[in-house]
């Protein structure tokens, strides 16, 4: 009787292990698939010139900072690094200060217009905002902010600020609005409430869309390459050296763009979801 | 003291900036494609469509974009799925699996590059394997499939993580007791995603297909890091016009089409993928 009721227990947790291991390995090696190409751009920026340029190649790096240092010294590479610095910082600055008091607004007010202010951020995104650098690229000839690290930033704040809109906007509803009323009660105005009680709060996510602001920034590449001639960001200068450039320095400068990024995605990494989840509805 | 007014002046930043730095400017563009020297015509989409390079240039990327998109939705299925059944290790999974999202196009394309090169990882592999006698050129100019292929691997590494970021914040929004009750009458995983999860995932689906697919059109750096001008793409055709042609009336002109396209497919998915008010969760 009791070997009999055993048996489709058995197989059903058999079948619950075997999915498992399934599924763990399923995630592994979607994890190599993602970490596996990263792996070989760090290897090669992380070897001699000669080894990137050798064949066959050592699936391990030797650790000579050759590649790297000939990137960091070649004419305008340093200065295309501080110029993807600066506008990143100037993108992160404009998006959040335009950013969050819409989205703040959005969370604790209702007024006519808010729909279609929603709207207005929404269709940026049905929008390839990137081609905006061409048509003003000559608007900023005109008022001589061509080529400087603002013009650009003020481009990449459009990539930006819908994200910033909508993730302040779910920071801001998610904070309860009864903590600020009771602030009010006590005898704050709106905005010491705003500033001793909700700041704190919504602190840390703030600082997350912010980064995020910057990494939009420091990874475009189309409006950077536009727009900017003598002052190029990193990746304007790579693209534009593509054709002449050794592939170490290629290498040398990939490596270059993805550090950062890798370091940015682990610093956010609690609020992705949030992102992307808000930006859904 | 300015209850009213208060909503009206936190969204005046951001309201402003969109206007001057986004609808102005696609009205700008809209403007300097059908015209040439202040008058009105049709030369510039002429022009484009006349250059020897423009069918392919469709093509290309229509292609790219009808290959690498669903891949992509199926591969972020499949991500999202993994890292809502796993129990541990699911923050370091879904880490892993989002940091595409910080990366670059350009640095994708470097990444891929590395592997692609004559003297790179995959001949490296081949000739170790004894597959190869030498290095193989795959990206060389007479070896476009080979160089669509890398274009279409680095596309599908780098943009999948965004679709799997939505896809994930979709499925956490799905009542558990939905695959309880489906466990209950015996539904298999495999029906339970057929029946539940793709049903109730549509708004998420919709999301992620839109905004991969505006994505898709806008493929450009990985495009030049591959493949340089041996895979025409509209993006980088629009580049060529402004800047190696000088070209402005005619590269907006091809913004434009971009523009056009993107939003007809926006338009087609919201159709397509519509979901009700009340079937929303």
């Amino acid at each position: 009787m009791s070997a009999v009721a055993e048996t489709p227990v058995a197989a059903v947790a058999d079948a619950r292990k075997a999915g498992d291991w399934l599924l763990i390995a399923t995630a592994i090696l979607l994890g190599v698939w993602v970490l596996l190409p990263i792996y070989l751009l760090i290897v090669n920026a992380l070897s001699s010139p000669d080894q990137v340029t050798a064949f066959p190649k050592r699936f391990f790096p030797s650790f000579d900072l050759g590649s790297l240092s000939f990137f960091i010294n070649f004419a305008g590479v340093a200065r295309a690094l501080w110029n993807s610095v600066l506008v990143a910082t100037l993108t992160m600055i404009l998006a959040i200060g335009f950013g969050a008091p819409a989205g703040y607004a959005l969370s604790r007010f209702d007024f006519p217009g808010k729909g279609s202010f929603r709207f207005l951020v929404l269709m940026t995104r049905a929008f390839p905002l990137p081609l905006l650098a061409l048509p003003l690229a000559v608007m900023f000839i005109r008022t001589g902010l061509d080529d400087t690290a603002i013009g650009l930033a003020l481009v990449h704040t459009t990539l930006a600020l819908p994200f910033a809109v909508l993730i302040t906007f779910s920071l801001f509803s998610g904070i309860p609005v009864e903590l600020e009323e009771a602030a009010w009660t006590l005898g704050c105005t709106r905005w010491q409430a705003f500033r001793k009680v909700i700041l704190p709060l919504a602190l840390p996510g703030i600082a997350a869309s912010a980064v995020f602001a910057f990494t939009i920034s420091w990874n475009e590449v189309f409006a950077a390459a536009v727009l900017t001639i003598e002052n190029r960001t990193l990746t304007a200068f790579l693209l534009q050296s593509l054709g002449e450039s050794p592939l170490y320095l290629k290498f040398a400068g990939g490596a270059a763009l993805v550090v950062p990024a890798l370091i940015f995605i682990f610093a956010v990494r609690k609020y992705l979801f949030a992102m992307w989840g808000i930006a859904n509805r | 003291m300015h209850g009213k007014a208060l909503p009206y002046l936190l969204l005046m930043p951001a309201t402003l900036f969109l206007w001057i730095f986004f609808l102005y400017p696609f009205a700008l563009v809209a403007f300097e494609a059908v015209t040439r020297d202040g008058a009105f015509t049709l030369d510039n989409f002429r022009t484009m469509a006349g250059s020897w390079k423009f069918p392919a240039t469709v093509r290309n990327t229509l292609l790219l974009a009808a290959i690498v998109v669903p891949i992509q939705l199926t591969m972020a299925l499949l991500m999202a799925s993994v890292v809502s059944r796993l129990e541990t290790g699911r923050s370091a999974a879904l880490y892993v699996f989002a940091i595409p999202l910080g990366i670059s196009d350009l640095a994708a394309g470097l990444i891929w590059l590395a592997i692609f090169d004559q003297s790179g990882f995959l001949n490296t592999l081949l000739s170790s394997l004894g597959v190869v006698d030498r290095p193989v050129m795959f990206l060389g100019y007479q070896s476009k499939l080979t160089i669509f292929i890398a274009v279409a691997l680095a596309e599908i590494w780098r943009a999948t993580a965004i679709m799997m970021v939505i896809l994930v914040a979709g499925m956490g929004l799905i009542p558990k007791e939905y695959y309880e009750a489906a466990e209950v009458f015996g539904a298999s995983p495999w029906q339970r995603f057929v029946r539940i999860t793709l049903p109730l995932l549509r708004p998420s689906l919709q999301t992620a297909i839109i905004l991969r697919v505006i994505l898709a059109f806008e493929v450009f750096a990985v495009v030049a890091a591959l493949g340089g001008t041996n895979l025409p793409v509209l993006m980088g055709e629009t580049y060529n016009w402004q800047f190696t042609l000088q070209d402005r009336n005619v590269a907006a002109a091809s913004a434009l089409l971009i523009l056009a396209i993107s939003i007809g497919f926006t338009l087609f998915f919201l159709r397509v993928l519509r979901v009700p008010k009340e079937a929303r969760i």
